[in-house]
């Protein structure tokens, strides 16, 4: 099956900024894609390459096969949901919502029959009489979503659609917008700088650093086995330690400063491992406190905390472990019976050959 | 209720400070306005004014042509001045707003504004200088060999009143549209082309519907100043150029019949007003029509 969108070799300069250094890309049709990355990394010049409101200055983008060199925003099959949502102040809702249909062959009726369709799929139905200004964020939002979809778009772009709401609305349009893409089957390609964000909604993300896509995957693959320390570092939290590589015929095994040596299963070695010095990540949810009156079957170091950070249902603890340069964070879940310890408290890590994440140095 | 101290409620506060200026406001514009009504229902008896109240002057207004002549041609010419003067300032002000460099545009918006270093008067005469019979453009034509005699339609005539007036309050009108372009989120108009519109036609859905309050501010800051406006149509109208404004200066000074001149400048008013009432109202409700 061939992609969607496919880019090649994609270069942009704005001048002598080069914003946007050779991307390769295939988007699948139906499929939920983010751009993630850090404010400044081309995610959303990218995006709008992608709409039309930038040229290339070299490399292909086809869109369901066609080359787009040349072709204006307003005869791409792409629509957009901007940031500032862009909704018409001077045009009611159901105007700002009807806009894209000017061209249209469908007679009055069926326009407005299609206009309520779409207030009603994005739960604004009976709001088409309102003055757009009379709107809060997250109903802005909204209409620009049905704005774009009542078009039946190919792609749906988004650029940050999320963040100018607030924690607990923000929530709520992610699983919406989840439900949306599966209800319209269009293929959505969101930029946001929010890990959190492109996880929980996307199936493939890709990461972009300077300009350029440092890993592509899917959110679990990118979590659990991030290629490189820049992506390791902006995707979730990760304590990063160094250690020795070394190899005795088909098994590898690491020696941990501080931590010890363990051999690790061959998922976890990526290729082209070569022995040497390396650098390693923990996630703070795969290691572990021993409490006092638990017991473990895995590798234990003593440590000391010289932090806590209480968040309800979870604690947060940073601990110093004899021969570890900085302090590790380890997330424990609040079980019942289970106790907060106070800073300076003499503990136990567990920790497991399955914890290490092998980055490149 | 509380007891009213000045100065110490908040509406005694505002109302303190709002004294000053009501005060200014109320001498500079209520108390002329009343002593212009109030003259035109008294009469000129000779070297005095006789004070017993009289619609003669309105009378006279209805009954006498001229007057009505002057009314209609100085109406035309000031509908002319802001046709011309809007639908030139429209694309100056857009350039300025939408195709000029954000660090240079205050520095365009000074150049707009250099005629003004100038007097009036001094415009005026420069205008003279380049419509006249020998002047700048017919000797430049007649240089060029495109016309053998000098052009006569492009000066003491109605066609040079609107020329000039139309330079004269240019920066009146590109002012206010610049405000309102500027106004205008740029995102709005990549949506409208995100949603299939054309640079063209964005710009009749959008950027012109929203830069409307600029344009309707335009025209009414260039249509009613130009209906008072005497010294352009005495220097450039010639006989056929007059409009009612050197009517009024005319009955005030040289006649010596300063009610007929306020009853004059009444009627004029109150034709201004009527239609720039008009106007608005036709506009919002060819705005709403369309919403």
């Amino acid at each position: 099956m061939t992609a969607l969108i496919s880019l090649r070799g994609v270069q942009k300069y704005y001048g002598t900024y080069h914003a946007l250094r050779g991307i390769d890309l295939d988007i699948k049709a139906g499929e939920f894609f983010s751009l993630l990355g850090p404010s400044g990394c081309g995610k959303t010049t990218l995006l709008r390459t992608i709409a039309g409101f930038e040229g290339l200055s070299d490399g292909t983008l086809k869109i369901d096969g066609k080359d787009m060199s040349g072709v204006p925003a307003n005869l791409r099959p792409t629509n957009m949901v901007f940031q500032s949502y862009a909704i018409f102040p001077h045009l009611s809702v159901a105007e700002n919502v009807a806009f894209g249909l000017r061209k249209s062959s469908m007679s009055k009726k069926e326009k407005s029959a299609a206009v309520k369709e779409a207030l009603d799929m994005v739960g604004l139905g009976g709001f088409g009489g309102r003055a757009s200004h009379a709107l809060s964020g997250g109903q802005r939002q909204r209409v620009a979503l049905a704005r774009a979809l009542i078009l039946k778009p190919k792609v749906l772009l988004l650029d940050e659609p999320l963040s100018a709401l607030d924690k607990k609305m923000r929530e709520q349009m992610q699983v919406e917008l989840i439900r949306l893409q599966r209800q319209v089957g269009i293929t959505f390609i969101l930029v946001t700088h929010d890990q959190e964000e492109a996880l929980v909604m996307s199936d493939r993300i890709a990461v972009m650093f300077e300009g350029e896509i440092g890993q592509m995957d899917d959110p679990e693959t990118l979590y659990r086995a991030p290629n490189s320390r820049r992506v390791a570092e902006f995707i979730g939290k990760m304590n990063f330690l160094t250690g020795v590589v070394t190899t005795d015929g088909g098994t590898v095994s690491v020696d941990v400063a501080g931590l010890g040596r363990a051999e690790l299963p061959a998922s976890q070695v990526p290729q082209g491992t070569v022995p040497g010095k390396v650098s390693i990540g923990i996630r703070p949810e795969t290691l572990a406190i021993l409490f006092d009156g638990e017991t473990t079957q895995r590798r234990v170091v003593d440590a000391t905390v010289s932090e806590v950070v209480y968040y309800g249902d979870m604690t947060y603890y940073d601990v110093r472990i004899a021969g570890v340069e900085s302090a590790l964070t380890i997330s424990m879940k609040n079980l019942i019976g289970r106790p907060v310890l106070d800073v300076g408290a003499k503990t136990k890590v567990i920790w497991d050959e399955r914890s290490l994440v092998l980055l490149p140095a | 209720m509380a007891r009213f101290r000045w100065g110490q409620s908040e509406g005694g506060r505002a109302a303190l400070l709002m004294a000053p200026p009501f005060a200014y406001a109320l001498l500079l514009l209520a108390v002329p306005l009343l002593a212009i009504i109030l003259f035109s229902f008294w009469t000129q008896d000779f070297m005095d004014v006789n004070t017993t109240f009289t619609l003669d002057n309105y009378r006279e207004i209805i009954t006498q042509p001229i007057y009505g002549l002057l009314l209609q041609r100085s109406l035309y010419v000031s509908g002319c001045v802001t046709i011309v003067t809007v639908l030139l300032a429209y694309p100056i002000a857009y350039f300025v707003s939408f195709h000029v460099d954000p660090s240079r545009k205050s520095i365009w918006l000074f150049l707009i504004t250099i005629p003004f270093w100038t007097s009036y008067l001094i415009r005026v005469f420069l205008w003279k200088v380049i419509l006249g019979y020998n002047g700048v453009v017919n000797s430049g034509l007649m240089g060029l060999g495109v016309i053998d005699e000098p052009l006569t339609f492009i000066l003491y005539n109605v066609n040079a009143v609107i020329i000039t007036l139309a330079h004269a309050f240019a920066p009146f009108a590109i002012l206010p549209i610049f405000v309102a372009l500027e106004k205008i989120d740029r995102s709005l108009l990549e949506a409208s082309q995100d949603l299939g519109e054309t640079r063209l036609s964005t710009f009749f859905r959008v950027t012109l519907p929203l830069s409307m309050p600029g344009l309707v501010a335009a025209v009414l800051i260039v249509f009613i100043p130009t209906i008072g406006d005497y010294v352009t149509p005495e220097l450039m109208g010639g006989a056929g150029g007059k409009l009612i404004a050197n009517m009024i200066q005319t009955q005030f000074l040289a006649l010596n019949n300063a009610p007929l001149g306020a009853a004059l400048a009444l009627v004029a008013m109150i034709c201004v007003t009527a239609i720039s009432l008009l106007f608005v109202f036709l506009n919002r409700r060819w705005l709403r029509g369309r919403s």
